[in-house]
């Protein structure tokens, strides 16, 4: 019956990270566009977006390898794993076990790799382009992430998700600077990771400026599909990751009642509206940033994360 | 409630740790002079936290000359000289920030392993006072040894003396004679500087120190 039960969690996890992905993205684009003055796509656009794409036809390059159309599969694969393991809107899942942030960390990397890969397969000179400063900014933004992953395990005592989210919304935790630094820090990785605005515009194909378009320019039907939805799903893990640490109220413990879960449910809803809200009013108040200065803003990010947690050294108790 | 005294003692001094770090940060002058000011602010939160946690009420009149002195008076005066002294206003710096960064981490990491070794036996908010505050001194340091421009070098020198008054509110049992005469030294000490940076100016038609080299004895 527990099995039963957790078993039905976990696959309605799994199920709404990849349901919610697309009104995520709507959500942010008409947010940014209402704040622009434009009228907007209505939030539901992603989706007819990628049911379009999936009926369309594909269309491959003569000297694409096997590697290109198995590569988006693969992302999406395993972008769905990591966000299936983020404790959404409860924290016991079935397969918490694995919910390591650093394999979290290291599906999202091997996502990279193969997104990288594939951008090289045809050899245009885009897909080059891209693959090199995607593989740029994330030598520089993962260090970061480890650092803020540490920070967290040094104070929760445990690199195991479910346990730093239950650890963090006990009232023991108190005040602690190292915690706002860790925020800051996992924000700025979470910008760059995302291709979002200081680092990336996702809303445009200017040759100069794109990392993430330059590497998918030449997919096309339902590969196309794949890596969009791989890209949503991204951005709704980073924000469900930071909503789950940093407000991790009302996420249901293991073995809790159904309201306690329908309540999870619904605060997990407000936490990825609030995130979107708050992504879109950023990328609207802010100028894209010349590549070259890319590696200033997440070596702050690395400072933060390395200052956090050094201060934990000389802070109450580890 | 000492739980939550140390946290927020904690939240301050780290606070004006990581001020510290955005100061070397900064490439423009006057972000420099504003960040420097608002170093000045975070100090004088930080000794008045202390002020209430010890209940020692001279620490309050400590904070109110960080603040006022430090926070208002310095960063509107050397704001004022940079102005008079036409400099351009970028800083020009010795190595990149990047690496100064790094150097600045190091020395972060090496000032609390030292105090957690001395202090062992010491109460805990003067070991993280202690810490905290000798990582701000040696940061203090550093972006004087990095920097060309004898403004920022300045403005490296008070952060320094930021760091001794927060090492001092840590420590009880300082008396109010010795924080008032270090406030003033440094004003005096601030004077004298900003003399010679008009002299300097006067003389090289420049404040970046390196231009002083040429000038030295032992060189041919």
């Amino acid at each position: 019956m527990v099995l039963i039960a957790g078993l039905l969690v976990q696959g309605v996890q799994m199920l709404l990270v990849v349901a919610l992905a697309p009104l995520l993205v709507g959500v942010v684009r008409l947010t940014k566009a209402r704040l622009m003055r434009h009228r907007g796509a209505p939030v539901v656009q992603p989706y007819r977006d990628l049911m379009r794409l999936m009926r369309k036809e594909v269309v491959l390059a003569h000297n694409a390898s096997w590697l290109f159309r198995v590569s988006p599969y693969l992302i999406f694969a395993a972008t769905w794993v990591a966000a299936a393991l983020i404790p959404t809107f409860a924290s016991g899942l079935l397969f918490s076990w694995a919910a390591d942030l650093i394999a979290i960390v290291a599906l999202l990397a091997s996502a990279r790799f193969f997104l990288a890969l594939a951008a090289m397969d045809v050899g245009t000179s885009f897909g080059g382009i891209g693959a090199s400063r995607e593989m740029m900014i994330s030598t520089l933004a993962e260090p970061a992430m480890m650092l803020t992953v540490f920070s967290l395990a040094l104070i929760a005592g445990s690199t195991q998700l479910s346990t730093i989210v239950e650890y963090l919304a006990a009232p023991g935790v108190g005040l602690r600077v190292s915690l706002g630094m860790a925020l800051v820090a996992l924000v700025i990785v979470a910008l760059a990771e995302n291709a979002r605005i200081p680092v990336d515009n996702p809303g445009t194909h200017l040759e100069l400026t794109m990392v993430h378009e330059a590497m998918v320019l030449e997919y096309s039907g339902r590969h196309l599909a794949m890596i969009e939805l791989a890209a949503a799903l991204k951005l709704l893990l980073y924000i469900s990751l930071i909503g789950a640490i940093f407000w991790p109220f009302s996420i249901a413990g293991s073995g809790a009642s159904v309201g306690a879960y329908v309540l999870g449910a619904l605060a997990y809803l407000v936490k990825l509206l609030a995130g979107g809200v708050l992504l879109a009013i950023f990328e609207v108040s802010i100028a894209k940033m010349r590549l070259f200065r890319v590696p200033n803003l997440l070596g702050v990010a690395l400072m933060l994360a390395l200052l956090g947690t050094l201060l934990l050294f000389v802070s109450r108790s580890i | 409630m000492d739980k939550l005294a140390f946290d927020i003692a904690h939240l301050l001094a780290g606070s004006l740790l990581l001020v510290s770090f955005l100061m070397i940060y900064q490439d423009r002058l006057f972000s420099l002079l504003r960040f420097f000011a608002l170093h000045a602010v975070v100090l004088s939160l930080s000794v008045a936290w202390q002020a209430y946690v010890q209940d020692a009420p001279f620490l309050y009149i400590t904070a109110a000359i960080a603040l006022f002195f430090k926070g208002l008076i310095i960063p509107a005066a050397l704001q004022k000289i940079v102005r008079r002294l036409e400099i351009h206003r970028e800083v020009e710096q010795v190595v990149g920030i990047g690496i100064t960064m790094l150097a600045g981490i190091g020395l972060t990491a090496l000032s609390i392993i030292l105090m957690l070794r001395v202090t062992a036996n010491a109460d805990s908010f003067a070991r993280e006072d202690m810490a905290f505050a000798l990582a701000v001194i040696l940061l203090g340091l550093l972006m004087m040894v990095t920097r060309r421009n004898a403004v920022s070098q300045v403005v490296g020198f008070m952060s320094l003396e930021n760091g001794l008054i927060l090492a001092a509110a840590g420590a009880k049992g300082m008396p109010l004679v010795v924080e008032i005469s270090v406030a003033f030294s440094v004003l005096i000490a601030f004077i004298v500087i900003g003399v010679f940076l008009f002299r300097i100016r006067e003389r090289f038609d420049t404040v970046d120190v390196g231009a002083l080299d040429q000038f030295r004895g032992d060189q041919k």
